[in-house]
């Protein structure tokens, strides 16, 4: 496979899981906010910041409100991050390698841009938004099915599944991140029922509430959340499992060592943790070390496999 | 509403209705279907197709169009049939001609034998633009330089089928071709009751397993690439179509280079692998920045070297568009002739060529009933079409002439047959021409039709997609009779 391609098929799984992400991020926040008295609130800042976006924001828009996040997050193609730039992205990606995917992921990907594109001012009315959000989800989902069920398990499908799990670890450890360093202390007991809806609100944010509750089996607390979105082995948005899948496509790569070794330090972390007893201070600095160790997978991925940035120019010139 | 026939309009020769607005013999189920189908259906049915061409992303792009690189790929949904009694010569005529053309263009490269007997004038030549000197001497497999060859077909007002012109450099249409029977079959289902076309999904196949014969070592399994300038290019679709249709890569300048052992190999996630056998969709001048353009970056430095080398098969050959040129064009029936010792079966547009004195000053005289094409420009950039044109466009094209007489061909027009075309909710016609494909290895052979390009314009006699241009599905089907 060609390393250009590689690279192609790695962002073009990243971008459709970043759009997926945030969807569900907008989606659950609409509904979290519903439930929550005004004061305590949280608002919609806390959106901008999960995606890393806050210079992007800040120096697009001028203030936080539903209506400025949920354009600038959904139909802002001036913000690289937003739903409908990363829809853009992996199709521009998915033309580049359509002659070695499957014609329905092509087709797929396309309808969902054009959809997304089509609705967006749909979307970004208060009626609209659910349904448009949804349809986001939905096309992930088939984006994914299709690849599921009729793409060779080749390399094209490893890079693909990496670059998807990858992304999704990176957006988990950032929801938690956000969400819970906005939570309330736990020590407010006045404050217990609606800490518990914020929780709630993080597993929904990743289609984790009911998974949660068969494997746990208890109430909805912070430590226990944390254990599972991290930790957990059979929950396939958690850390702990997008991590083994990436290193299940990674053994069917040739010269694979130096990406192996940056993506077993990362698990050990994960693993090794303490996360229930980590004090709102001490997450956040852990959370940062996982991303970083996300980030150096990348690099060492890159490095194997994608093209080499001055191999490109020597043959430009 | 039922369909009515009775008004339909034809200009000059329609290939569905005879003059008279009866249809035609191989016409009849299919006007029988259309009236069936009936005027409110006819129009969501186009629309369906719209529809599925959007959602499959079928589109072509075209140049100077800022953000919005690609375009939905404007389709026709009456298909246009070709009886196979009458498929079958034209068949026969472009095998002879393509078999003639690339045994010219190997002439041209080695011993000009044809130059040398005065079949074909030395001054032409040596003005060829798409003569490649760097290609002298040089013994392609097979000795065959235009692999793939899209000659350009039209019917004119008396019924008869002329070659327009040929082109050997890097002809696009085919996946269109392809993906206009996948949407016939979804949208006119109940029309294949009627007939049984020829299929014409096996092209990919072919043109792999013509690749293939290719390669310059008997010992492996060929690696076959197709090279394209990449997603910016008007026909970068198609590239990509036909290398997943063919399951090879498709690569771009940047992914392959030459070692200093003359071999092509490509960037892979398991490092560089050799490439054997390049369809190639960039043209000559941007493809080797060591010998043509330097400034090219869709190119692979050191192609040619490799080339030469016989370490890797390029097709079409560099060079092969010598033989696609409006002036060569002209002597085509002489260079059947000259080679095969045949009457050409398919007869050209007769053509004026203004590099004799004679030809240059009928067209200077009879400029207001002639199309003039500049021998070199494909697109239909840069035609003066006579008949439309203004007195300021026929001076200025007088004076691009008389300064570059070699440059130009003129011809009468040419009736150019319609086909009954969809227009809101009824049928008009609308004119059309025929690419069908040819494709040159161990044998000749020959698309089933090809693709039907449309003027979608009432009255425009311009079939290309960059101006307006849609296509239609064309059926060769077999009608017993004769």
């Amino acid at each position: 496979m060609l390393s250009r391609v590689a690279e192609n098929l790695y962002w073009m799984a990243r971008y459709v899981e970043r759009a997926e992400n945030t969807a569900r991020l907008i989606s659950v926040n609409s509904s979290l906010l519903l439930d929550l008295p005004r004061g305590i609130a949280p608002g919609w800042s806390p959106l901008i910041s999960i995606m890393g976006l806050n210079s992007e924001f800040d120096s697009r828009v001028k203030e936080p409100g539903e209506r400025q996040v949920v354009r600038f997050l959904v139909g802002d193609r001036g913000n690289s991050g937003s739903i409908i730039s990363s829809l853009h992205h992996a199709r521009e990606n998915c033309r580049t390698v359509r002659d070695i995917l499957p014609r329905e992921i092509w087709e797929n990907l396309n309808e969902l841009y054009l959809y997304a594109q089509e609705s967006v001012n749909v979307g970004l009315t208060k009626q609209g938004r659910f349904d448009y959000l949804q349809q986001i989800i939905r096309g992930s989902a088939t984006f994914i099915g299709i690849i599921a069920s009729v793409q060779s398990r080749d390399e094209a499908f490893d890079f693909l599944r990496i670059g998807r799990n990858l992304e999704r670890a990176d957006m988990t450890t950032r929801i938690i991140d956000v969400r819970s360093a906005d939570l309330l202390p736990d020590d407010v007991a006045d404050l217990r029922p609606f800490d518990t809806i914020q929780w709630v609100s993080v597993l929904n944010s990743l289609s984790g509430y009911q998974m949660y509750r068969r494997h746990m089996q208890m109430q909805v607390r912070r430590a226990a959340v944390l254990k599972f979105l991290l930790q957990d082995n059979r929950f396939p948005r958690a850390v702990r499992h997008c991590l083994d899948a990436v290193e299940a496509c990674l053994v069917n790569l040739q010269n694979n060592e130096p990406v192996v070794k940056q993506l077993r330090l990362l698990v050990k972390k994960v693993e090794r943790a303490k996360v229930g007893q980590l004090e709102q201070t001490a997450l956040h600095d852990y959370i940062d070390e996982l991303q970083l160790s996300i980030t150096k997978v990348h690099a060492a991925l890159a490095e194997s496999y994608f093209p080499k940035p001055q191999l490109q120019r020597q043959s430009a010139g | 509403m039922a369909i009515d026939f009775t008004t339909y309009q034809i200009p000059t020769y329609d290939e569905a209705l005879s003059r008279t607005n009866r249809a035609r013999s191989h016409a009849v189920p299919l006007l029988r279907v259309l009236r069936e189908i009936g005027e409110e259906d006819l129009a969501s049915r186009q629309a369906a197709a719209e529809m599925a061409i959007k959602g499959m992303g079928i589109t072509f792009t075209v140049y100077s169009e800022g953000a919005a690189i690609d375009r939905a790929w404007p389709f026709d949904i009456i298909p246009r049939i070709i009886p196979k009694q009458e498929w079958d010569g034209i068949r026969a005529g472009l095998r002879q001609r393509v078999k003639a053309l690339n045994l010219f263009i190997d002439d041209l490269y080695h011993k000009q034998q044809i130059v040398e007997d005065g079949v074909f004038p030395r001054e032409v030549l040596a003005k060829s633009k798409n003569f490649r000197p760097q290609c002298v001497g040089i013994d392609p497999p097979l000795g065959i330089w235009a692999h793939i060859c899209g000659s350009d077909l039209v019917r004119d007002s008396d019924g008869g089928v002329y070659v327009l012109e040929d082109n050997l450099r890097v002809p696009s249409g085919v996946s269109y071709m392809l993906e206009n029977r996948l949407i016939t079959k979804r949208v006119l289902p109940e029309l294949f009751d009627e007939y049984a076309p020829l299929p014409v999904d096996d092209y990919p196949s072919q043109l792999f397993d013509t690749l293939s014969d290719l390669c310059p070592s008997r010992d492996r399994q060929p690696e076959v690439v197709v090279l394209t300038p990449g997603i910016y290019n008007s026909a970068y679709f198609e590239h990509a179509y036909l290398a997943q249709q063919m399951g090879c890569e498709l690569v771009e300048g940047s992914d392959l280079f030459v070692d200093r052992d003359d071999v092509v190999y490509m960037r892979t996630i398991n490092g560089p692998q050799r490439v054997d056998v390049i369809y190639r969709r960039i043209d000559d001048e941007f493809m080797d920045p060591e010998v043509f353009n330097r400034e090219s970056i869709l190119g692979v430095p050191g192609l040619m070297r490799a080339w030469k080398a016989g370490n890797v098969a390029l097709a079409n050959a560099p060079g092969a568009g010598v033989a696609d040129d409006k002036v060569v064009y002209a002597f085509v029936p002489d260079i059947i002739k000259y080679y095969l010792n045949e009457k050409p079966l398919l007869p050209n547009v007769p053509t004026y060529r203004c590099m004799y004195a004679e030809e240059l000053e009928y067209v200077l005289g009879h400029l207001h009933q002639l199309v003039v094409k500049p021998a070199n420009e494909s697109g239909g950039y840069g035609m003066l079409m006579g008949p439309s044109s203004s007195k300021a466009e026929r001076e200025k094209f007088a004076r691009l002439i008389s300064e570059d007489p070699r440059n130009y061909i003129a011809q009468p027009m040419v009736g150019i047959s319609t086909v009954p075309t969809v227009v809101g909710k009824h049928l008009e016609a609308r004119h059309v021409d025929l690419r069908p494909f040819i494709l040159s290895g161990s044998k000749i052979q020959v698309t089933a039709g090809g693709l039907t390009r449309v003027a979608l314009r009432k009255g425009s006699l311009v079939v290309n997609s960059s101006q307006g241009g849609g296509s239609k599905d064309t059926w060769i089907v077999d009608t017993g009779g004769s």
